[in-house]
């Protein structure tokens, strides 16, 4: 279902590792179908730095504002302009044309932490099934 | 419908040169020397409209519109009771419509003795000590209601408060107004019967605590038994205590603010005062306050001396915060209310909003799952949970009310509660439409069983159908333009 | 006791309770402890609609109305002329009984109004997106303030002498709210480099019109915003903000086909550059539409409010002056693009045209030489108080003294609501005011 090459967060952030300690930096599937109609992105400025775990950008949904975390440490490179444009890209297309920042890692060790594409997999199974249990209750 | 068609077009494409919407007087006077060109504008895009078709265009939107004369409003907290039309004339009269703010006061004394009466008035019925009747809204109320904590802490040279407490079912603007003031937020829990946990609050409740705000009822319709132990801990840890006042109308005339141990108080008189919504205002949010507060209140308050009344600003005031004195339009007609009911009539407004909704209540409880049952006040907030294991989600069943004629109630409010469905009847409606209510909310529950599809795709019977606010909030068109021809 | 405002009938009520459980209503105040829950109101005992009427015809006798009084006053609220569509339209019940558009398909005529009064109001200043109002121009030019130190991350706020000081008040108290700064600078000093934002009033609290373009470079030089306060009249004839280059423009829409009423309800206008939208307070409506394709209205980006945001919102504005901003949209679109020209330039006339006699009189004079719009400042040979005491004798509400300000000045406007005669009269009674005086300074003959 993940893309297999790709490292994930509790946070559902993906990660896809580049060459040259470089990594493009998205939401998962789970994330966007979570949040609904993506309407506006509020990415950090090419130069910024940013910290693992820390807060680097919102975007929103019509009704909600949520955080994105960065995966890992690092400097932004470049933002996706196509989906700052289009932000229904990340609803679409998550994994792809959805991408949100490309970033140039500052502790590429901090990659070996992060969790791969079967176990974020089954972390999202045992919280959609946590889902309806309760709606149920 | 050639009728129909009437709100279709804007009124810059009704617009076309020459017409006019009304006459003006010629000048009068001889003309003077325009001032130097580099001042004036070269045009002025404005449409052109005849005033027959200006009033059949907002006649035409006005039936677009569902207020309270249209029928049942159960909006949680927001107390959509009927506006008695008479103050409407009150309000229209040259003697106060027609007074500028700024005349000397020996010439708006009808005026400021109004203002007075109605300080006075406001205060009694919360159990305060003195008014400020200048806040425009009830958030403008927060504000300053939170400016004056500051003041206060400020005085007493008490530099380390810097914290304002809240309810995790607090209203957005409770902690948008701490902010406004320069204070960080800290939420205390509620317990699983809807109250305060006092657990929470006794953690959270420190020396950095400058005040509490605790709307009462809370906004899940509950009466706190405990408020008098809160107030206590409160006090006892130098810290005040505020009402967010919007949910009054389940109190008036029966409890006061000021003896379940509150400091101040933010009113609205545009809910529990009966004075018209407006689309969206305008409010009044006057704010009411004990003796320890009193000397800060913005200015200026209207005293009277000998038989005489004045505006005066006080020397410790956090000053100003509108041009004048208030919304004294809706002042009039909250002044009206207050007159035409007394304080018998008052405890009956509560009594009828407080019975209403215990009604709903019961007779809502075995569709809808009621995440506190126990005794409400004048709001009750269902969840539905129950629907969602249908896939019917609480806005689903909103837009189903409005098929049936009626105004749906408050959703996805307070937060803590999963599909909220916030429903404040008020004393303002009959038994024959609670029961209308009732019917078409079994309906739509026997729907979300058998029928969920018809849900999904309401509202079928409205003048439009449901909107697309994903493509309002990516793309937003938020204005017409008409430019000069030939004008870059 | 019976109430036209209660419906329910007594039989009602019992059965209600029958259905609760419960034996009587007092029952359901339980949760309120005992002895708190019977307080005692000291209030008048009621009366009926017609013994209302009555004494509310005579608390408004008490009252000076403009109606039959001469009115010079303006200082911020304005009589100007409101033709009878305004009325009528929002004294419909169905416009001013509804609630804020929460659910849209049920409110396209409140949304609609509004989506005409954001359209009008950025074609009035020349900005290029408005919100849906806010509580008055004061409270606009703070949250201006707020706004412009949130886009450029600086906490400072500069003021010019000549914004009106109740403004200035009121920033200054939403700012200090903040924990931010606020300074009041004169005009032609220079701004410092940590200055979010300069705010100028056009035309200024004295009538007379700034140079705003100059204003608006000084701004730019420190990388500040620059915010105009506007009379929305003055704009039938005078240069919009959107053309001299205000990042931000507020102003107070009372004068759009509102009554004076004693300073309240007004209308905070609020615009500003698109690019600032997603920072800009209050409610907005955007145009979008239906499932069937059927163009509709709906409050949008509400991302930015309380609600949403709670403590990170813009702003924790939530009801504002829906009304009174529907009223503004059919007092533009009434006047339209030739009647609000006509407006302003009847008080432009009729303002100058009063100027030019009173500054003829003996021991009067005008304090600023600028080109001014309808109001305007006069020095006076004795205190203003004394001089309205006397035209009010003769039915007139004189200027506002700002004595405080300027020695022995008055602030007088001018309206299209002035006859010639009304000016004729004060000009009268201002010159024959000074000629009793000096006559009385005379030794006896």
């Amino acid at each position: 279902m993940t893309p297999k090459e790709y490292k994930y967060t509790q946070e559902h952030e993906w990660i896809c590792p580049e060459s040259k300690n470089k990594g493009k930096v998205g939401l998962t599937d789970y994330a966007q179908s979570q949040l609904g109609d993506i309407v506006f992105l509020d990415l950090p400025a090419p130069g910024t730095q940013v910290e693992q775990g820390k807060k680097m950008g919102e975007l929103e949904s019509v009704k909600a504002v949520s955080d994105i975390f960065a995966p890992v440490s690092g400097q932004v490179a470049e933002i996706n302009q196509t989906v700052v444009d289009e932000p229904g890209l990340v609803n679409k297309d998550s994994y792809g044309a959805g991408w949100l920042v490309r970033l140039e890692l500052s502790k590429p060790s901090e990659l070996d932490a992060l969790t791969d594409s079967d176990k974020y997999d089954e972390f999202v199974a045992q919280l959609t099934e946590n889902e309806s249990e309760q709606a149920g209750g | 419908m050639g009728q129909d068609m009437s709100h279709h077009y804007l009124l810059s494409e009704i617009s076309k040169p020459g017409k006019i919407g009304c006459t003006l007087p010629a000048l009068d006077v001889p003309p003077t020397e325009l001032p130097p060109k580099e001042l004036l504008r070269q045009e002025l895009e404005l449409p052109e409209v005849s005033e027959v078709e200006l009033m059949r265009y907002f006649t035409a939107l006005s039936k677009l519109n569902y207020g309270v004369d249209t029928g049942f409003y159960p909006l949680g907290s927001c107390t959509m009771k009927y506006n008695p039309k008479w103050h409407e004339d009150i309000a229209r009269l040259p003697g106060f419509a027609s007074i500028h703010p700024l005349q000397p006061e020996e010439s708006v004394q009808g005026a400021l003795q109004l203002m007075f009466e109605l300080q006075q008035y406001l205060a009694e019925i919360t159990g305060m000590h003195a008014t400020s009747l200048v806040p425009i809204a009830g958030a403008h109320g927060e504000f300053t209601g939170l400016l004056l904590v500051k003041a206060y802490h400020q005085e007493r040279g008490d530099k380390a408060r810097k914290k304002i407490l809240l309810t995790d079912s607090s209203h957005g603007t409770n902690p948008a107004s701490a902010v406004m003031c320069g204070f960080e937020i800290g939420v205390v829990a509620s317990d699983s019967a809807g109250n305060v946990d006092m657990k929470s609050l006794e953690s959270a409740m420190n020396e950095e605590v400058a005040a509490l705000t605790l709307t009462m009822p809370t906004t899940l319709g509950l009466f706190d038994p405990k408020i008098l132990e809160i107030s206590q801990l409160v006090h006892e840890r130098g810290s005040l205590l505020g009402a967010d006042g919007a949910n009054l109308n389940a109190l008036l005339g029966r409890a006061k603010f000021g003896e379940l141990g509150y400091d101040y108080v933010q009113l609205n008189l545009h809910k529990t005062f009966s004075t018209p919504h407006g689309g969206g205002g305008p409010g009044s949010g006057p704010v009411c306050v004990k003796e320890d507060l009193a000397d800060f209140l913005p200015s200026p308050l209207v005293i009277k001396n000998n038989g005489r009344c004045e505006f005066v600003s006080q020397a410790k005031s956090i000053g100003r915060i509108a041009n004048f004195y208030g919304n004294f339009g809706v002042m009039c007609r909250a002044y009206a209310y207050i007159r035409s009911l007394g304080a018998a009539g008052l405890k009956e407004v509560s009594e009828n909003a407080v019975l209403n909704a215990n009604y709903l209540k019961e007779k809502l409880k075995p569709y809808y799952y009621l995440p506190c049952d126990r005794t409400c006040m004048h709001e009750v907030v269902f969840s539905g949970r129950r629907q969602r294991t249908k896939g019917v989600r609480t806005v689903d069943i909103a837009k189903r009310l409005l098929d049936y004629g009626l105004h749906p109630p408050t959703v996805y409010f307070p937060l803590i509660v999963d599909e909220a469905l916030m429903i404040e009847p008020t004393e303002t409606e009959s038994k024959q439409t609670l029961d209308a209510f009732v019917e078409a909310m079994k309906e739509i529950a026997r729907d979300a069983e058998e029928n969920p599809g018809i849900l999904h795709t309401a509202p079928h019977n409205t003048p439009v159908r449901r909107l697309d606010d994903v493509r309002a909030a990516r793309n937003p068109d938020l204005r017409w333009e008409m430019r000069s021809q030939g004008f870059e | 006791m019976p109430s036209p405002y209660l419906p329910s009938a007594d039989a009602d009520r019992s059965a209600m309770l029958r259905e609760i459980g419960v034996g009587s209503i007092e029952e359901l105040f339980r949760d309120i402890p005992e002895r708190l829950r019977h307080a005692n109101f000291k209030l008048p005992s009621p009366l009926s609609e017609m013994e209302l009427k009555k004494e509310f015809n005579q608390l408004a006798s008490r009252n000076a109305s403009s109606d039959n009084y001469a009115c010079f006053l303006g200082g911020g609220s304005y009589r100007h002329f409101i033709p009878g569509t305004v009325e009528h339209v929002i004294g419909r019940s169905e416009f001013y009984t509804a609630y804020t558009p929460y659910q849209a398909e049920v409110s396209q005529g409140t949304l609609q109004g509004t989506y005409e009064y954001q359209s009008l109001a950025c074609q009035l200043t020349a900005m290029e997106v408005s919100n849906a109002g806010m509580y008055d121009g004061s409270t606009a030019a703070a949250e201006a303030a707020i706004m412009a130190c949130m886009i450029t991350k600086r906490g400072r706020v500069a003021v010019s002498t000549t914004v009106n000081p109740t403004y200035r008040a009121v920033i200054s108290a939403y700012v200090k709210g903040r924990n931010l700064s606020v300074e009041t600078v004169e005009l032609n000093s220079s701004l410092s480099s940590d200055c979010a934002c300069l705010v100028v009033q056009q035309p200024n609290f004295f009538g007379y019109l700034e140079q705003m373009e100059a204003h608006v470079q000084k701004a730019r030089d420190v990388g500040a915003l620059f915010i105009a306060i506007v009379d929305p009249i003055s704009l039938g004839m005078f240069k919009p903000p959107g053309y001299y280059g205000a990042d931000i423009a507020v102003g107070d829409g009372q004068a759009l086909g509102n009554p004076t009423s004693f300073g309240g309800p007004g209308l905070g206008v609020f615009t500003c550059r698109q690019e600032y939208l997603r920072q800009m307070p209050g409610r907005i409506v955007g145009k979008t539409v239906d499932v069937e394709g059927k163009p509709g209205y709906v409050m949008t980006l509400v991302t930015r409010e309380q609600y949403i945001r709670r403590e990170r919102a813009t702003s924790n504005i939530c009801t504002s002056e829906a009304l009174m901003a529907l009223a503004a949209a059919v007092y533009l679109a009434t006047l339209g693009k030739s009647g609000l020209r006509q407006v302003a330039e009847l008080c432009y006339h009729k303002a100058h045209y009063a100027a030019e006699k009173i500054a003829k009189l003996k021991g009067y004079s005008l304090v600023f030489s600028e080109p001014f719009f309808k109001e305007f400042a006069i020095r006076c040979p004795v205190g203003p108080s004394e001089i309205n005491q006397a035209l009010f004798k003769e039915g007139i509400i004189g200027g506002l003294d700002v004595s405080h300000i300027i020695d022995n000045s008055m602030l007088l406007c001018v309206t299209e609501m002035n006859t010639k005669q009304e000016i004729d009269k004060l000009v009268e009674i201002l010159g024959a005011f000074y000629g009793a005086r000096h006559e009385s300074s005379l030794p006896a003959l």
